[in-house]
């Protein structure tokens, strides 16, 4: 049996999940992110937001579940679980704005070791630029978690001393999950707090454009799949 | 007796002029109103300038508007995303112009113009490229950028019912810009899938009130 396409999307997905708590107020950003949510226990409430205006969002509709007025920010058609309520996108980023979301995991193209951001424009001329949401989201939401790989396509680092790529927002990201290690950023430097135990010291700092330490409590980074 | 139903899409906006400031709703498929978009599309209005969350996709709707040069700018959040081919032709070749503001600060903008504020201060955008060249304001220990209110001559908004006071229920996520956009222009046009007796839109359910909107027609 092959492995699925991008499975390290989902290993990504998967360690984030298990770091959400009972009582969260969770807005997905688009790419791995929306994966999150199939990881999260069932018996865990964890409430997920969506910019578009619905708190309580749920699974992925079944062709049956499709209703036509009920997507997510990622034009993606779901369901809703019980207790979720509707409204407008003003109001959508009032909870984001004002700090009422505790968490915001979003995707990336570079995390900088001062926590910048940089997931909105690859600056490409004559490409025309779309921000939606990530500018609001990376300023209000009360912490932020980038979920990313590691390192782009061509193996150049993605967590790198200083964004090359436009900002979305300064200084917000405080963790980091990539298909290698999880990160967080503490005054300014990439601890890191698990990492894969077949990758050595010098295999991550090869991947890593900043240099990093190891958490005292330290532990391999583990996967189901 | 008033009564704020108009026969059609075409009789509702039938008066919209050239160079007129249009604001649409809508996210994604839901809340689009699509029936007073092909409305415009017919009518010929030219020379508009779009507020909306995106540029449109496929070939209908804003996307169509765009494709018969009806539209010389748009301020939107999410121009280019997947099926924005419309737009995205344009842009190369530099037919139209974008002003792209974030969907929060895109909300607020339109809030504040139907809520009579002169603007408001923002942490989004700060210390990014999208906040170069306006005021900065530090309050409370905390950097904001300020942002000037938006209004238009006509809102398009999509609700699922009205009555003949105009009130307004949304449905799901159609909601998004609708209640956002009613009374941030001049004219505020419904568009609905029903129009029920007065009194069956029970007070406590009503989003959108009817003192926001102007016309109302079926979609």
């Amino acid at each position: 049996m092959t492995p699925p396409q991008h499975a390290y999307k989902n290993r990504i997905a998967w360690r984030a999940a298990q770091d959400l708590r009972e009582g969260c107020y969770v807005n997905l950003g688009i790419g791995i992110p929306t994966l999150v949510s199939d990881y999260v226990a069932v018996d865990t409430e964890v409430i997920f937001q969506s910019e578009n205006g619905i708190l309580g969002v749920g699974p992925l509709a079944t062709p049956e579940q499709v209703c036509v007025d009920l997507i997510n920010a990622s034009h993606q058609k779901i369901t809703v679980v019980p207790g979720a309520s509707y409204f407008d996108c003003a109001e959508a980023f009032l909870m984001l704005r004002g700090g009422h979301v505790d968490l915001a995991l979003l995707g990336a193209y570079e995390v900088s070791v001062n926590g910048d951001l940089a997931n909105w424009s690859l600056d490409q001329p004559g490409r025309a630029n779309t921000v939606g949401g990530a500018m609001d989201i990376a300023a209000g939401a009360r912490q932020i978690w980038a979920l990313m790989q590691h390192c782009r396509d061509d193996g150049k680092p993605r967590l790198v001393e200083i964004c090359r790529y436009p900002l979305t927002a300064a200084g917000v990201v405080r963790r980091i999950y990539t298909d290698l290690a999880v990160l967080e950023i503490v005054d300014g430097c990439f601890v890191v707090k698990e990492s894969l135990e077949s990758l050595s010291f010098e295999d991550l700092q090869q991947r890593t454009g900043a240099p990093f330490t190891f958490s005292p409590t330290w532990k391999p980074l583990i996967t189901p799949f | 007796m008033i009564n704020k139903q108009v026969s059609d899409a075409a009789s509702a906006i039938a008066d919209v002029p050239h160079g007129a400031t249009m604001m649409v709703s809508g996210f994604g498929e839901p809340g689009v109103p699509k029936a007073l978009l092909t409305a415009l599309l017919e009518h010929g209005a030219s020379d508009l300038t779009l507020i909306a969350n995106t540029a449109g996709t496929g070939f209908t709707g804003i996307a169509a508007l765009l494709q018969e040069n009806r539209v010389r700018k748009i301020i939107c959040s999410y121009p280019r995303c997947p099926g924005s081919v419309v737009f995205e032709e344009l842009y190369a070749r530099g037919a139209i112009e974008v002003e792209l503001v974030p969907i929060g600060t895109l909300c607020e903008r339109i809030r504040a113009g139907a809520a009579g504020l002169g603007g408001f201060y923002t942490p989004t955008t700060v210390g990014t490229r999208l906040a170069q060249g306006k005021e900065h304001r530090d309050i409370n220990g905390k950097t904001y950028v300020l942002e000037m209110p938006l209004k238009a001559d006509f809102s398009l908004i999509k609700a699922n019912k009205a009555d003949r006071w105009g009130n307004l229920v949304y449905s799901a996520a159609g909601r998004s810009f609708g209640p956002v956009m009613a009374g941030a222009a001049t004219v505020t046009i419904a568009e609905v899938d029903d129009i029920v007796p007065l009194g069956e839109l029970h007070p406590e359910h009503i989003v959108t009130p009817g003192i926001l909107v102007n016309r109302v027609t079926l979609g």
